[in-house]
């Protein structure tokens, strides 16, 4: 089994591989698209603005629709879940994935932004991905925009932030979270467990 | 709505193979407190938000003894870490980012040379700058200070450098706000007065930072008891609280501290 983190050049990737393999996951960073083929499952993280995100995850995009449409595992961290997107107000005219619709806004007037700290969920369905999660779990956010989806139904969870804020998302084989589980502790370890036996299975 | 945090903090004398957490008692006298990853995987397990880590030797080839300690430690602590200590340019952060820090803290080096902040925020995002400030109360009455009223009189903050042995004349409450001006995403605020002597924060320091500037406080110096942090968060608008010999030395751990807190209606993660 072998999980591809896609490298397209955002950050650093320590922490959630780290994490992965704290959990068994036997991770690897991929640099090149090629590297999907035989991934078993995927992690697309994301640190930065949304418009340089997607300018360096192009030559991805391809290939994690091809992994998409044949069900591999996949798990979107951050702006790696708003990537998912149609498009995000801090990047007008940059286009997202589109694979789930809806637009990427920014937080409301009146809060401290970014949303930086521990914050709690509201589980809004009770995917496979969330097992062992329970209503009032924290997680740790660091985020300025956040999701919207058109169709409702994909939220698995939210957050109150000034507003109702998609904290996660389910769509077929595909989970995606605001929020950081490599760096949400014992919880947020629990997800990326869940990931890494979604693949087992 | 977002937790208060609690937040230990290890400040590291790297002077000795692998590193060791030593305490200051009023910014002078050390006492020796542990192995540094060891203790930030105790405080880990105990439910800290947050770990900091402060280079208190901070000399340019002890900065691979502090990246060691980061890539050990983050392979089993899965919360933030912050690093700070002699960090005074993008390519030492790099390093130090590159390591698993999610946070880098400056302090001497941007008072020095204020653009440090933008030039990392730049890079790595506002969320990743934590300004760290070492504040002592003057009574004197200077013109353009930010004054502030306390029990002992109204007084003004000076920002120290150099780990508190030398003085800067700089006003720490102007420099917190020009500090996020420039790309600060949050503020470390030490009060020097209180640090290492267990009589709890200086509030009347922190409810005036947390209300100038728009970005989290840290409120620092002085924590000897979990009713030092429940008044800080009832009394001010601080995010989080930072300290290190209660955790240190067995008084008190992360997670009773937490049910205290908790008990007593303040929003923390347990």
């Amino acid at each position: 089994m072998t999980i591809v983190i896609v490298d397209y050049g955002m950050g650093n990737l320590f922490s959630i591989y780290n994490a992965l393999d704290y959990v068994g996951g036997n991770p690897k960073i991929v640099r090149d698209p090629d590297g999907l083929d035989d991934a078993d499952g995927i992690v697309v993280p994301g640190v930065g603005a949304f418009g340089s995100c997607m300018s360096q995850l192009s030559r991805f995009e391809s290939s994690l629709l091809h992994s998409f449409r044949e069900g591999v595992p996949m798990l979107g961290i951050c702006v790696g879940m708003q990537v998912l997107f149609e498009e995000s107000e801090e990047s007008p005219g940059a286009k997202g994935l589109g694979w789930i619709g809806g637009k990427v806004v920014h937080l409301p007037d009146g809060v401290m932004i970014p949303q930086m700290g521990w914050n709690d969920l509201s589980i809004k369905r009770p995917v496979e991905m969330l097992d062992g999660i329970s209503d009032g779990d924290m997680f740790y956010f660091v985020h300025s925009y956040y999701g919207q989806p058109k169709d409702r139904s994909v939220i698995a969870a939210t957050t109150e932030y000034g507003v109702e804020v998609t904290a996660a998302v389910s769509k077929d084989n595909l989970f995606a979270t605001q929020f950081h589980p490599e760096k949400s502790g014992a919880k947020g370890l629990r997800i990326l467990q869940n990931f890494v036996r979604s693949i087992r299975c | 709505m977002l937790a208060r945090r609690i937040i230990p903090c290890l400040d590291c004398d790297l002077g000795v193979p692998g590193g060791r957490v030593v305490k200051g008692i009023e910014f002078k006298q050390i006492r020796y407190a542990g192995i540094p990853w060891e203790l930030a995987g105790q405080y880990y397990q105990d439910g800290a938000d947050e770990i900091v880590f402060l280079d208190i030797t901070a000399s340019h080839e002890r900065r691979e003894t502090m990246t060691s300690v980061i890539k050990e430690t983050s392979r089993s602590v899965f919360v933030p870490l912050a690093v700070g200590g002699g960090i005074s340019s993008v390519e030492q952060a790099r390093e130090v980012f590159n390591a698993g820090a999610d946070k880098i803290t400056v302090n001497t080096s941007a008072l020095k040379r204020p653009e440090l902040i933008s030039e990392i925020s730049d890079r790595y995002g506002n969320q990743a700058v934590v300004l760290a400030i070492d504040a002592k109360r003057r009574y004197t009455e200077e013109e353009g200070r930010i004054i502030v009223q306390t029990e002992q009189g109204p007084c003004w903050f000076e920002c120290s450098f150099y780990g508190g042995r030398q003085f800067t004349g700089i006003d720490a409450i102007a420099w917190a706000n020009k500090a996020v001006s420039l790309g600060a995403g949050e503020i470390l605020l030490t009060s020097m007065d209180r640090d290492g002597t267990y009589d709890g924060f200086d509030i009347p320091l922190t409810d005036a930072v947390a209300k100038k500037v728009k970005v989290p406080v840290i409120a620092s110096g002085g924590c000897a008891s979990p009713d030092h942090m429940l008044e800080v968060f009832q009394k001010t608008e601080a995010s989080a609280a930072l300290a290190a010999s209660i955790f240190h030395f067995g008084e008190w751990n992360v997670g009773n501290v937490k049910a205290y807190l908790k008990e007593r209606g303040v929003n923390v993660r347990i």
